[in-house]
């Protein structure tokens, strides 16, 4: 029960069951769908940058409780963040939930506050897809991607 | 023992002793013991298979049907002995109509690509239903891009039941091909195949059965059924993967053209023409998978040596003691509710996601499959992405089905339901 209680923390519960930033976001001035075939799981994120930042994020999608939990939290995160700043959050997060090392996918958490809940993930590899799916997407709406994205 | 007990006993099945014939069950997973609930997605191995399987490769094993020494008369010998199993298995008149392939999947591919782009044309239609695995339903997207034939589609009710009154009216002058599963894999009908197959008669009509979710609970006798094609995969037969069987009515195969050249689906070739081979070789070009057969016609004669009617009369009775159990936890809705069911059982648990129902559960050595079962049109008609579906085999006991509700009441405790 530990083990799963890591997995699912509260966090990741409350935003499961109270999503923030959920829906479309008129006027985005970038967007992308992203989807996980293997679970069924969707994605589209709506980002609206101004000046280099991202000024509103929404997004709307339907999936298991770690990756909408995840996009929630994802767009508490970002907000008000350059897009540099954005894709390196992705870069240690992604590296927090599959550094074969402890401690490197540890430190990579540490300064990502809120995200860190995600932690747990890393024990379960193959709901680390569930998490990423909303970075991915993310990043395909910063890429301004045409194609919707699959998870690897 | 008193003639009833005896009745009784003959009838029934030892678990325990079934259980021991599979050396994977006594294997523990996260600790735990192994609970293995995901038999309708692929069966374990008995050690009679194992044991089989290797004894071939170390003592048997040459290419079939080429050489003219005797350990290649072995290995042809056990080959077209696992034939004649399968043969028995599914009654066929000769085991010519019995054709090797790589599962059913492959074998629906064949009839679509042999029969059905040799004798089906543009407008033609092709009849199936609301609750067929993607296996029989692709191909004939795939034949009705590259032919303009139709494909239809019969509907289910609320219980998962196929409607066979609009069934009957969507038989019409262009209906070449009726397709239907036998048992279907996301909910577990038992389809009335043999009322499918009447029908089809009245119009003349070739009916394929897919049979992967059948072969494993219930004897089937094609001559019986009178279907024209019978598919099913041996992996969920406790057999090897990559083995499966296509069986077709002599006539039929015999006007089909071959859909994959090579070896030993010839009898001559020159440059200029080919003569193919005679059945059921010629639609097996190339180095079939024989070890698979061979371990296959051992998974055969291991579900002959416990019978149909103690496993039927096993697993029907754990699975309702499965649906009963269910039934009792509070938000769980079962998907479908068949009159006669099979093998499995679907559901949904207050909403949660199947994937996160199958990381708590697997936490417990549970393992049961999560999604769409690949059957996306099933999981349309009753509203949900995806379920969570628990299947049932020989080795399953009443353990297996008190662990699931445990596990679940877990799921419930971290959802907070």
């Amino acid at each position: 029960m530990s083990e799963l209680r890591d997995l699912y923390q509260e966090v990741i519960l409350d935003h499961v069951k109270r999503p923030r930033n959920s829906g479309a976001l008129a006027g985005a001035s970038h967007r992308a769908d992203g989807d996980n075939p293997l679970c069924g799981d969707k994605v589209t994120i709506f980002l609206s940058i101004e000046d280099g930042r991202i000024a509103d994020v929404r997004f709307q999608g339907r999936g298991c409780a770690i990756s909408l939990a995840s996009a929630s939290l994802m767009t508490e995160a970002i907000k008000d963040k350059t897009e540099a700043e954005v894709r390196a959050m992705f870069e240690r997060f992604h590296t927090g939930l599959t550094a074969r090392d402890e401690e490197d996918a540890a430190n990579a958490l540490a300064d990502l506050d809120k995200l860190a809940v995600f932690g747990g993930v890393r024990e379960f590899p193959v709901r680390v897809k569930c998490a990423t799916l909303p970075w991915h997407t993310l990043v395909a709406a910063l890429d301004r991607a045409t194609q919707p994205v699959k998870t690897e | 023992m008193s003639a009833r007990q005896a009745v009784t006993a003959s009838r029934s099945l030892d678990v325990a002793r079934i259980r021991a014939d599979f050396p994977i069950l006594s294997r523990r997973v996260h600790g735990k013991r192994l609970v293995f609930l995901d038999s309708a997605a692929s069966a374990q191995k008995p050690q009679a298979v194992i044991d089989t399987e290797r004894h071939f490769y170390e003592a048997e094993y040459a290419n079939v049907h080429r050489g003219v020494y005797w350990l290649s008369q072995r290995a042809t010998d056990a080959y077209e002995a696992a034939r004649e199993k399968v043969r028995g298995l599914l009654n066929a008149r000769e085991t010519r109509e019995i054709v090797f392939v790589r599962g059913a999947t492959e074998a629906i591919n064949l009839v679509a690509q042999s029969y059905g782009r040799t004798f089906l044309s543009a407008g033609d239609e092709v009849l199936i239903t609301h609750m067929e695995h993607h296996a029989n339903i692709v191909p004939w997207q795939m034949l009705r891009d590259e032919k303009g034939i139709v494909l239809k589609v019969a509907p289910i009710d609320d219980a998962g039941e196929l409607d066979l009154d609009a069934f009957a009216r969507l038989i019409g002058p262009r209906t070449k091909l009726i397709a239907v599963t036998h048992v279907a894999n996301a909910l577990g009908t038992v389809l009335p195949v043999e009322a499918v197959t009447r029908l089809a008669k009245m119009y003349g009509i070739p009916v394929l059965i897919d049979g992967c979710q059948a072969v494993p609970h219930q004897a089937v006798d094609v001559q019986a059924l009178d279907c024209d094609f019978y598919v099913f995969s041996g992996h969920k037969l406790y057999g090897p993967t990559g083995i499966g069987v296509l069986y077709g009515k002599a006539a039929l195969l015999a006007a089909m053209p071959p859909w994959q050249g090579g070896g030993d689906m010839i009898r001559a070739v020159t440059f200029e023409k080919t003569e193919y081979n005679e059945l059921p070789w010629k639609f097996e070009a190339g180095t079939p998978h024989f070890a698979g057969a061979v371990g296959l016609g051992a998974a055969i004669a291991y579900v002959q040596s416990i019978g149909y009617d103690a496993i039927a009369t096993h697993e029907s009775e754990l699975l309702a003691y499965a649906i009963r159990e269910l039934s009792k936890i509070n938000s769980l809705r079962i998907i479908g509710q068949p009159r006669r069911r099979s093998g499995v059982v679907s559901f949904d648990l207050g909403g949660v996601h199947p994937h996160d129902i199958g990381t708590i559960l697997d936490h417990d050595g549970i393992c049961v499959r999560a999604g769409h079962h690949c059957a996306q049109p099933t999981m349309d008609r009753f509203g949900v992405a995806a379920t969570v579906r628990a299947s049932f085999a020989i080795y399953n006991d009443r353990d297996d089905v008190d662990a699931l509700v445990a596990g679940l009441s877990t799921v419930r405790e971290v959802f907070r339901l």
